[in-house]
């Protein structure tokens, strides 16, 4: 089933437009979407949550028309906002069961959701406490949780790893690649950073300045022909000469090599290259293509 | 069969979908009202903040207590003070409640965004401010009637007539009903254009406070140069003289004030007025709710 389809899609803020003619059709698992800041992500979820008049074009989330079925929509749908919107003082308990009986469960089923949705984000005997104390990673997982605490069947985060830590950033990244296979719950995510959407994702849309740039399955983008990586501990330049003069396609990618990956005999060449220039060999390794290789395509395109 | 070593080990039992009843939008919107009404009294929330409504409404009605008590116990033949002036009289302990109240039903909301969260869910932006309207109404009527209900039981136990009690009692009750109504609009108006808690408590109760002075003054130069008019729609001027205006000449309570509203013209003016600051508030709400970006 299609998650989101959106046809046409415009949205112009007086003057200035954020989104143009989106025409995209994502299917249900975990969706990146992909932008810099200001290119229409979030007014993209706002469109979705059927929260904003369209300019022109149409869309529709979970078969439902935006613009005509905005409560049906979000009676179906969870939604953790990008900004603060945690009051201090009240505790993630209070917050979650009076959020999931403002999304319609009797007061029961709200206390029972909320209690197991805060262990599933990871929140224990802290949902006691007051919200104004916790750690930007322990607020982050609050806004999740009532996000989901009326198991919608799609979640759309709005920059769920803005002002984490690494380790907070894999936790979160853990806990949304476990929504869409464990919870069986559509996800939208979006971000500006690439390389952490490509660990977790089954799709990705990229848009930028309000235009779609690409939409495919993250399979295909980093699926297609491997490369190796090699960093050695001098050299390089010479190392990328004589790969090149024999054949294969190398990028020098800051002090490490990305080489085409054409066999088994590339190792062989590589090693034997290194070892007649006579230095240090530090790394090699198979590596995928990266995401961040999709904004170099509009750049070229652009330049041609 | 179960593992002994396995004892004392929380089992994750992994995610469960909610299978269970799934309410519509109108008791999404009860179960605000329901919950704000509560919450104007502190109740679940947190001790502290049960500390300020619980001691307004024991203060409010300790003077009808007392009342009740004398009267039964002393079999006087009419309860002193009345109902109908019994809000007047009280009218700085009400006022303190709104002021209170008023910013924590939305000023938090407001200033944490918290509206984010609302209005990503099926409930409306006039629902929210229906239930909120609704909810202080409620809590400012239960203020006000409670102190009531305990005068009219005094003059009960006391074996006052029953015939003349009940209809000045319905009739202040009545009043009551459009005291709640009108505090509770310009309250939450004035905390919804001021999300700082702080500021918003202070907004009211300035203003309610000036309100009631200005018509004070007014009226007192008016009734002393005898200009009856100015007198009667001096009450105009202040929410509580405006209900108690229209609970004399459209209810037919007994007043406290110098000037009543004139004739048939000024109970028509009271009343009009009135609903007029009432639907007013709840316009001026839901235009500022409208303005609120998710």
């Amino acid at each position: 089933m299609a998650l989101i389809t959106t046809d046409r899609l415009t949205k112009r803020y007086g003057q200035v437009t954020a989104l143009t003619d989106l025409t995209v059709e994502i299917e249900t698992g975990v969706v990146g979407l992909i932008g810099a800041n200001g290119a229409g992500k979030s007014t993209l979820i706002k469109l979705a949550l059927g929260l904003l008049p369209v300019t022109s074009g149409s869309a529709t989330v979970l078969g439902l028309d935006i613009t005509t079925d905005g409560a049906a929509i979000r009676e179906r749908v969870g939604y953790m906002p990008e900004h603060d919107c945690l009051p201090p003082d009240v505790s993630a308990t209070e917050l979650v069961v009076h959020m999931a009986r403002m999304s319609g469960l009797p007061r029961t089923a709200a206390r029972e959701r909320a209690a197991d949705t805060l262990r599933h984000v990871g929140l224990y005997e802290e949902r006691y406490r007051p919200i104004g104390g916790y750690s930007t990673g322990m607020k982050q997982r609050v806004k999740l949780a009532q996000a989901l605490v009326h198991d919608p069947e799609l979640v759309l985060l709005d920059e769920p790893t803005n002002g984490l830590d690494p380790a907070g950033r894999d936790e979160m990244l853990g806990l949304i690649q476990r929504i869409g296979s464990d919870f069986g719950i559509s996800v939208l995510v979006a971000s500006h950073l690439l390389g952490e959407l490509e660990r977790v994702c089954d799709h990705v849309v990229v848009i930028d300045a309000g235009r779609l740039l690409r939409s495919s399955s993250t399979a295909d983008i980093t699926a297609a022909s491997p490369l190796i990586a090699v960093e050695v501990t001098e050299r390089a330049d010479e190392l990328a000469a004589a790969l090149r003069a024999a054949g294969l396609g190398v990028v020098a990618a800051g002090a490490v090599l990305e080489i085409d990956l054409r066999d088994e005999s590339t190792y062989d060449l590589v090693r034997d290259s290194i070892a007649r220039l006579d230095v240090g060999l530090i790394r090699l390794e198979r590596r995928r293509h990266r995401m961040a290789e999709l904004f170099a395509v509009p750049a070229e395109a652009a330049g041609a | 069969m179960p593992d002994p070593s396995a004892k004392g080990v929380i089992h994750d039992l992994g995610y469960r979908h909610y299978e269970g009843e799934r309410l519509g939008r109108a008791q999404i919107v009860r179960a605000l009202y329901v919950d704000s009404a509560k919450g104007a009294f502190g109740i679940g929330r947190s001790a502290k903040s049960k500390v300020m409504p619980m001691l307004v409404l024991g203060a409010i009605c300790l003077p009808a207590v007392i009342v009740a008590v004398v009267a039964s116990v002393t079999h006087l033949d009419r309860l002193p003070g009345g109902y109908t002036s019994y809000l007047v009289k009280t009218q700085a302990l009400i006022m303190v409640f709104v002021a209170g109240q008023a910013p924590a039903s939305v000023s938090r909301d407001l200033r944490f965004h918290v509206m984010s969260l609302y209005f990503s869910r099926p409930l409306q932006r006039v629902d929210y401010v229906a239930a909120k309207l609704a909810a202080l109404a409620t809590a400012v009527f239960v203020l006000c009637a409670l102190p009531l209900t305990i005068l009219f039981a005094g003059a009960l136990l006391a074996k006052l007539p029953l015939s003349e009690q009940l209809p000045d009692f319905s009739r202040s009750v009545g009043g009551a009903v459009l005291l709640a109504l009108v505090l509770a609009g310009i309250g939450l108006v004035i905390a919804a254009i001021t999300p700082r808690r702080g500021l918003g408590v202070a907004a009211i109760i300035t203003v309610l406070a000036v309100l009631a002075g200005v018509h004070g003054i007014v009226q007192g130069i008016a009734t002393e140069q005898g200009n009856d008019s100015v007198a009667g729609y001096a009450g105009l001027l202040s929410p509580f003289s405006l209900v108690h205006g229209v609970q004399h000449s459209t209810l037919g309570a007994d007043t406290v004030y110098p000037a009543s509203p004139p004739g048939m013209l000024g109970a028509w003016v009271f009343a009009a007025v009135l609903v007029a600051v009432v639907g007013g508030a709840f316009g001026a709400l839901l235009l500022r709710y409208r303005g609120v970006r998710i």
